[in-house]
């Protein structure tokens, strides 16, 4: 059973091949992104990041998962040198840090409730667990930022979370927070393979911030690999990312 | 999480994403010692002159500084058929992977270069059956001088290749949020000419 709805401003899909799966699992997963965008989104007049910002709450007033945001934000700032950073404008916005979280939790509310072969996709980001309909693994393609219908690799996964980030599709959503300016790279994508999406997606946005040495950054994460496309349409990748496009029975 | 009030979704057929073969292209040649230097020479030398720069604004505001000359496309081969169409979603309350609703007229419309902040964003709308069958780019940001510098060369723990297109089968498809203002713009005017 499959459903993709539009959400957090953009198209979210849940597969999960368990027969055992129903309607009301699959409201419960879209209702918890709906929490999330309501909580999160520094768009929203009453979030938790809106009032955060207007001063009208505290961090210690916070309820407990935005602190959890928080502190993760910081814990990723201090990993990745810097280059990641919720704080710009004098405001705050865990954009960069909540999708990839969101995804993860949303997959584990979807394990919790017993079942085991499942993805989420959010965003281009992706959750996988266990098999998919054929069961195999699950086969992500990565895009081709030149020609969106068309993809470039093709990544095997069982439990594994996969996020790329990219300035040119999107525009401008990635700060290079070390210049507080709109981020210029000559990278047009960047495809990070982690053990989860939350981690896959925080260091993805990370290494994308750092320009061509982005790559570098990822190849020197144990457990992380990464796929890294220029402007002129030439890839460089970590040398285990091709232990990831070869499917294991 | 930003919400984009007109937000374009390529809808991603999930078990068909065909493509023409692929092409082999050789591996760029790697040296080391003093390739190595070079590449962090210059590694410096971008990230000064990259990050350096004050460019104030949205991607299709930004002055563009790369020249925007139309270079082939880096990807060896086309799709066959319709595999994807892009949908201007204008509410978000779609909940399928529907085509477009509007009928357009059917031929090829190619949009006009709108500046996207690193260069010239073009694409080209294929329309049949009155449905966007396909989207091609027949430009895109791209700076010679600069890439080819770097492109011969890798780092040693890394391996590079130049992006070939793949005709696997795949479930899911990982990219990067598909709301670039520039291809919005291109897009939309090559749409206004098939008449929605």
């Amino acid at each position: 059973m499959k459903q993709t709805r539009l959400l957090m401003g953009m198209p979210i899909t849940v597969e999960v091949i368990d027969p055992a799966v129903s309607a009301a699992d699959f409201d419960a997963v879209f209702a918890y992104f709906g929490w999330v965008d309501d909580t999160f989104s520094p768009y929203k007049q009453c979030s938790a990041i809106t009032r955060l910002n207007m001063g009208l709450l505290t961090a210690d007033q916070a309820e407990p998962d935005v602190q959890t945001i928080l502190r993760l934000a910081e814990q990723t700032k201090q990993e990745t040198d810097g280059y990641f950073d919720i704080y710009r404008d004098g405001g705050c916005d865990p954009s960069g840090i909540v999708k990839g979280w969101a995804i993860y939790q949303a997959a584990n509310l979807l394990r919790r409730r017993g079942f085991e072969r499942l993805y989420i996709e959010a965003g281009g980001d992706i959750q996988t667990y266990g098999a998919n309909a054929d069961g195999s693994q699950w086969r992500v393609g990565i895009r081709n930022p030149f020609q969106p219908s068309a993809i470039v690799r093709v990544i095997y996964a069982g439990d594994a979370g996969i996020a790329t980030s990219g300035t040119y599709i999107r525009g401008d959503h990635i700060y290079n927070p070390k210049s507080a300016t709109p981020l210029q790279t000559d990278i047009v994508s960047l495809t990070v393979i982690g053990p989860d999406v939350y981690e896959a997606d925080r260091f993805a946005t990370a290494a994308f911030a750092m320009g061509r040495e982005g790559i570098t950054f990822i190849a020197s994460l144990p457990g992380f690999e990464g796929y890294q496309i220029d402007q002129t349409g030439r890839a460089t990748f970590t040398r285990g990312f091709e232990r990831a496009t070869h499917a294991v029975s | 999480m930003r919400q984009t009030s007109n937000q374009l979704r390529v809808n991603t057929n999930s078990h068909s994403s065909s493509a023409a073969p692929a092409t082999n292209w050789p591996l760029a040649a790697r040296k080391a010692g003093l390739s190595l230097l070079v590449i962090l020479g210059f590694a410096g030398y971008a990230y000064r002159d990259h990050f350096g720069i004050t460019p104030d604004g949205a991607a299709s505001a930004a002055p563009a500084a790369a020249p925007a000359s139309a270079p082939a496309a880096p990807v060896a081969a086309q799709p066959e058929g319709p595999v994807s169409a892009a949908v201007p979603a204008a509410s978000a309350t779609s909940t399928t992977n529907s085509a477009a609703a509007q009928a357009y007229k059917d031929g090829t419309f190619t949009g006009p270069a709108v500046d996207a902040y690193y260069g010239n964003v073009q694409v080209e709308a294929i329309i049949q059956g009155g449905k966007i069958t396909q989207v091609k780019f027949l430009d895109y940001p791209h700076d010679r001088r600069t890439s080819q510098m770097i492109n011969n060369q890798a780092m040693p723990w890394l391996n590079s290749e130049a992006i070939t297109a793949q005709s696997a089968q795949v479930d899911i498809i990982s990219g990067a949020t598909f709301t670039s203002e520039g291809f919005q713009q291109s897009l939309q005017a090559a749409l206004t000419q098939a008449g929605a």
